[in-house]
């Protein structure tokens, strides 16, 4: 396998090239498929039998919440690049991606809540779905707070990976909890790897809101980790003429 | 991969092995304490502590809902298919509370046997379904099928 392209992410200039070819396309992507997917799924798709339309915040529990995991894993992984290999836009990634997914997590614990209301007869209820979700909430903080603590860039880094890989084991807690314990959460309505617990009118909009939020997801990252390497790049060459070409400047 | 960095994924692996060893052994130490309720049949066999305040969870039975004709209260039995325990409530019950439905009920079991429970969370499967699909199937008679044919379904 060719492992070039790899070691090319070392390289804050030609990440910053190559990702300002692809914001684009992510922010394009991300503005049509959650525009359809809101429309479709908040007002097209079939409600449910039992539920009748309050089940329709699916549409933005799921998805945020699949999200919200998918960006732990990332920091994990990233944490362990820059570990390793010592790479620098590792940390840039973990840094700027810390926030979405905190954000992420909490919209998930909020909307989960608002539709706990109705259905379940409770805001909130300590079982292990919700309580692991929201310990997945406080690892984003500790992620933050400690990149913000530690004022040598270095150990920063080395801190925050290191407490982005012993907290990426609440992973599969999250994920298995529902079917481990009895808990008041349901198991999972959208899988890859099985047949949908919901008819395809259903599934599609759902389909179309996971990869719009990945779409969104792949653009705001791109967007801050951009900024960044402007910043920590700010005294080379390359960076001051590509901040005095974004300026205007004469 | 030269050897300093795989040092180092080897370092970054058995933070990862350790911890998670760490917290599997401390989850299968706490496993009971994680369960939001209990069901009939661990309260029948004497599982649930005595006296304390537990969670029972489990099927409405279907025609044991009666409700008092001047109160909010009512009682219910709940079953998991084994045992049957009996549930007394007064309050608004949840949206989705109907005979057949899964709820937790969280209360004292008394000496008599009942519990009394002070809310009744409802619980609901991960199938999703048009109205209109739910009527055929009833009509069919396919509901039951299509409910006992995917794990979790019955809860």
């Amino acid at each position: 396998m060719n492992w070039t392209w790899f070691h090319k992410l070392g390289s804050p200039k030609w990440f910053y090239e190559i990702s300002g070819r692809w914001l684009p396309w992510f922010a394009v992507a991300a503005v049509l498929l959650l525009g359809v997917g809101l429309v479709w799924g908040l007002a097209f798709a079939p409600p449910d039998y039992q539920q009748g339309n309050s089940f329709r915040i699916i549409y933005i529990h799921v998805p945020v919440a699949f999200l919200a995991q998918s960006c732990y894993v990332l920091l994990a992984v990233a944490g362990a690049i820059g570990l390793v290999w010592r790479m620098k836009l590792a940390d840039i990634a973990l840094q700027c991606a810390a926030p979405i997914g905190a954000w992420m997590t909490f919209v998930a614990l909020v909307t989960g809540a608002i539709w706990g209301k109705p259905t379940w007869g409770t805001w909130w209820v300590w079982d292990a779905r919700l309580t692991s979700m929201l310990i997945l909430l406080f690892l984003y903080f500790g992620i933050i707070a400690l990149g913000q603590a530690i004022a040598n860039r270095d150990s920063a880094a080395k801190a925050c990976a290191v407490l982005a890989i012993v907290g990426v084991v609440n992973i599969p807690i999250i994920k298995y909890s529902v079917e481990w314990w009895n808990s008041l959460h349901q198991p999972a309505t959208f899988t890859l790897t099985e047949k949908p617990a919901m008819p395809m009118e259903m599934w599609l909009p759902m389909l179309v809101m996971v990869l719009g939020i990945y779409c969104f997801f792949a653009a705001v990252l791109l967007l801050r980790m951009r900024l960044e390497v402007l910043r920590r790049e700010a005294r080379s060459n390359w960076a001051k003429s590509e901040i005095k070409a974004l300026l205007g400047a004469p | 991969m030269n050897p300093v960095r795989k040092r180092r994924l080897f370092i970054v692996l058995a933070i990862l092995a350790g911890v998670g060893a760490a917290v599997a052994l401390a989850l299968s130490a706490l496993q009971q304490n994680i369960n939001l309720f209990y069901t009939p049949s661990q309260i029948a066999a004497g599982e649930a502590p005595e006296g304390a305040r537990i969670r029972a969870g489990g099927l409405v039975e279907k025609g044991s809902l009666q409700r008092d004709a001047t109160s909010l209260a009512a009682t219910f039995r709940v079953t998991d298919g084994v045992a049957t325990v009996t549930v007394r409530y007064q309050g608004i019950l949840p949206d989705l509370f109907r005979e057949g439905q899964g709820i937790v009920a969280l209360g004292r079991v008394d000496a008599g046997g009942m519990l009394q429970a002070d809310e009744v969370l409802a619980k609901h499967d991960e199938n999703y379904m048009p109205p209109e699909v739910s009527q055929a199937l009833e009509k069919s008679g396919m509901l039951k099928h299509y409910e006992n044919g995917k794990p979790g379904g019955a809860q």
